[in-house]
């Protein structure tokens, strides 16, 4: 036995843990559950549901402080006469722990009761059915019926805390999760209990409601419908949602998050689990910063010269036009946003290492931070872009170069890769000078007005690859939905502009219909392959794959 | 194969029409088993399952509170919600938060199994008598909220579980 656990029993199977883990975790670590509604790893005990109630015995000491011995040489364990609350006991040697004696299941079949004693059985209409701990655990651990006929308490219902959040006091099983949270992890002390007993009421304080960034996460983890978020409530039914892991791209923190979907609509995100990073929460500005990805304005084919096209023809148009400006000594430079994945953004500078230019930036973008997990840099993979060679460092420090360039006329073609360069210094007026101007982007802007060729790209939803965060923690996207219409991840457009634009065919620069040219077979058909060339060139990446970056994301090799 | 020789009465026809004739005639007098449908309509047992459709209670409301637990269970996937919040200022149960904004049942896809009916915790919808569901468009037989419910009408309901929630 290591000096820094104590062995334990639990039904059973012996478990050795760090002393001060509570029975729940250790019952955890043996794979078996303790059920429980107030207790929450994050938050500090409050021990209040007494849903968690197990047997506990402590070995038997003598006058020597020694254990006693049984005749089988077994030591005695002497049982507490009441049961225990696992989530506020912690571990001790020789400790045995019994959770499924007829003592600990008629205890939580009491407790069952008494919380569905006033809790309406309002199921159908309620958001949390389908992922309510109310109600898994009264069909695990409950008696199946009521014996109860008096009439219900009846509490306040839908009450709004503040825009995001909507209370129904009826279903509150009073497990203060949420007074807890608001206080020890939001910081704003606002949400207690009134009255006592059946009458308790979770209300907020007169005057105050929930203001913080981060107010949502008490919807999470709320176990019951009492709190729900005024943007999810009634829009879907939980269990027709497909979940995807994805990244948070509102900030450079990068909380784990999953996104909620169902036939290609995004209904909501919640965060995922990831000591690293987040811990188990999220702010509420990423977590309702989804409703572009089914934005009805959506690019969804690409245009040349404001007109619809096919991609053969675009690529081709595009690769053409580059290779004609280079060709008559004409500048090409590149803005690509750190909103893109690290492979597009590796793929963007590749292209330019092609054309030979080094006029390459991203725009760097910033907003209030805060001590919790919001970050100033909104952007959400600035390292990847830095890594990738776009981002110059201090980031944007050559994009004035390039409007300088663009105003007397030396770079003639511009790439524009996920970014509204106009609000970056590169105005209207200097597009307008453009010979060429690309931008590959996924919703209309003033970039896509002026823009000669839009090709329409892939939200953070739709596609798969790699953000950096400013901890430098490298970490995974996923295709939750797919892309609408003809719009396809940034990633593919850019392996085929990279194969056109140094196609033979193309290279001349000359005029060609678009179906002279035969396509060629691009060097990065899937995001494996261009995740290995960066890997290769990066030594930070130096023998990572795409698959070791995994769920839980990997650190990166300063 | 070899065609089998016809003899002359066999060439001639008229014995085998005249048993044809026969047999019909012989039915002429007999119970008649043939319904004149569409004039003459067929009685159906009470566990008739036809067209799946939506009712309102006595008090005129809406019965569906948009569990989509139909939607869910329904195999050939003919019913497709969409949920809302039940209008507050209007005179019902105030507790019923939901009511579908539109509720649609693909007629073209029901199988006329009947789960939806089963699964419904608020006996909010219904496989009643209608059968001859047809149309000249696809589009035509996807019943949308209005037309199930009135081809639903009313169903009493004795308990009105939601008043004592
Ligand atoms: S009767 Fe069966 S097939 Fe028809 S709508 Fe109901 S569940 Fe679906
Ligand atoms: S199961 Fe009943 S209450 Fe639920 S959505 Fe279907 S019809 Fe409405
Ligand atoms: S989880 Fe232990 S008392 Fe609630």
């Amino acid at each position: 036995m290591s000096e820094s656990t104590v062995n334990l029993t639990i039904d059973g199977r012996a478990v050795r843990a760090v002393p001060g883990t509570n029975l729940i975790e250790a019952a955890r670590l043996a794979g078996i559950e303790i059920p429980h509604f107030c207790y929450h790893p994050q938050l500090p005990i409050a021990g209040n549901c007494r849903m968690c109630l197990v047997e506990v015995g402590l070995p038997k000491l003598g006058a020597d402080r020694k254990p006693e011995l049984d005749s089988q040489g077994q030591p005695l364990i002497n049982f507490a006469p009441k049961l225990t609350i696992a989530c506020n006991a912690t571990v001790s040697a020789g400790m045995v722990v019994l959770t499924r004696t007829p003592k600990v299941i008629k205890a939580r079949r009491g407790v069952m009761e008494f919380l569905l004693i006033n809790h309406p059985l309002d199921c159908p209409i309620c958001d949390q059915a389908g992922e309510c701990r109310l109600q898994e655990l009264a069909v695990d651990y409950g008696q199946g019926c009521s014996r109860f006929v008096e009439e219900k308490e009846h509490k306040p219902k839908r009450t709004p805390l503040g825009p995001k959040i909507m209370l129904d006091d009826e279903r509150c099983i009073l497990c203060s999760r949420c007074i807890r949270f608001m206080r020890e992890v939001a910081g704003q002390d606002c949400l207690g209990f009134t009255h006592r007993g059946s009458r308790s009421t979770l209300i907020c304080y007169p005057g105050q409601e929930p203001a913080t960034n981060y107010d949502l996460n008490i919807v999470d983890i709320c176990p019951v419908g009492a709190l729900t978020s005024t943007d999810f409530r009634f829009r879907q039914r939980v269990w027709f949602l497909k979940e995807t892991p994805s990244i948070c791209p509102h900030c450079a923190t990068g909380c784990n998050t999953v996104v909620w979907s169902r036939e290609g609509v995004v209904y909501r995100q919640t965060p995922r689990d990831n000591p690293a990073v987040n811990q188990c929460w999220m702010c509420d500005l990423g977590r309702l910063n989804y409703k572009f990805i089914n934005d009805p304005n959506r690019l969804t084919t690409p245009l040349i010269g404001g007109q619809p096209a096919n991609w053969l023809a675009a690529i081709a148009h595009v690769a053409q036009r580059l290779n004609a400006i280079r060709a008559t000594g004409g500048q090409i430079a590149g803005v690509g946003a750190a909103r893109a994945t690290t492979e597009e953004l590796f793929l963007f500078g590749k292209l330019f290492q092609g054309l030979e230019s080094k006029l390459l930036d991203s725009v760097p973008r910033s907003g209030a931070s805060d001590k919790l997990l919001l970050n100033s840099d909104r952007n959400p993979n600035m390292r990847g872009a830095q890594l990738a060679g776009v981002a110059a460092n201090p980031p944007g420090h050559r994009l004035a170069a390039i409007a300088d360039g663009i105003a007397s006329g030396a770079i003639k073609a511009l790439l524009v890769l996920g970014e509204d360069v106009t609000s970056a210094g590169i105005g209207p007026d200097l597009l307008a000078k453009l010979e060429l101007l690309v931008t590959i982007d996924i919703l209309p802007s003033a970039m896509t007005q002026a823009a000669h060729v839009v090709l329409p790209g892939a939200s953070f939803a739709e596609k798969g690859g790699t953000f950096i965060n400013a901890k430098g923690r490298m970490q995974q996207l996923n295709p939750a939905v797919a892309s609408p219409g003809q719009a396809r991840p940034e990633w593919q457009i850019l392996s085929e502009l990279l194969a056109a634009v140094s196609s033979r065919a193309l290279r001349d620069g000359q005029p060609r219909a678009a179906n002279a040219w035969k396509k060629p077979a691009p060097d990065f058909p899937n995001l494996g392959k261009v995740f290995a060339a960066m890997a290769a060139e990066a030594p930070a990446l130096a023998d990572l794959t795409l698959e070791s970056v995994g769920a839980q994301g990997v650190q990166i090799k300063e | 194969m070899l065609r089998p020789k016809l003899t002359f009465l066999d060439r001639l026809y008229l014995p085998q029409i005249l048993a044809g004739m026969w047999t019909t005639l012989k039915h002429i007098p007999r119970r008649r088993f043939t319904r004149q449908y569409p004039e003459e309509k067929f009685k159906l047992l009470g566990k008739y399952r036809g067209a799946p459709v939506l009712v309102r209670n006595q008090a005129g409301q809406v019965k569906c509170v948009s569990c989509q637990l139909c939607e869910f269970v329904c195999p050939p996937k003919a019913i497709r919600l969409f949920p809302g919040q039940r209008d507050q200022a209007a005179p019902v149960e105030a507790k019923i938060e939901k009511e579908p904004q539109d509720f649609v049942i693909d007629m073209t896809r029901c199988i006329y199994c009947g789960m939806c009916e089963e699964v419904c915790p608020e006996q909010a919808i219904f496989l009643k008598k209608d059968f001859a569901i047809a149309g000249y468009k696809r589009t035509e037989l996807q019943f949308h909220k209005d037309k199930l419910l009135e081809l639903g009408g009313v169903h009493e309901d004795p308990i009105c579980k939601w008043k004592n929630k």
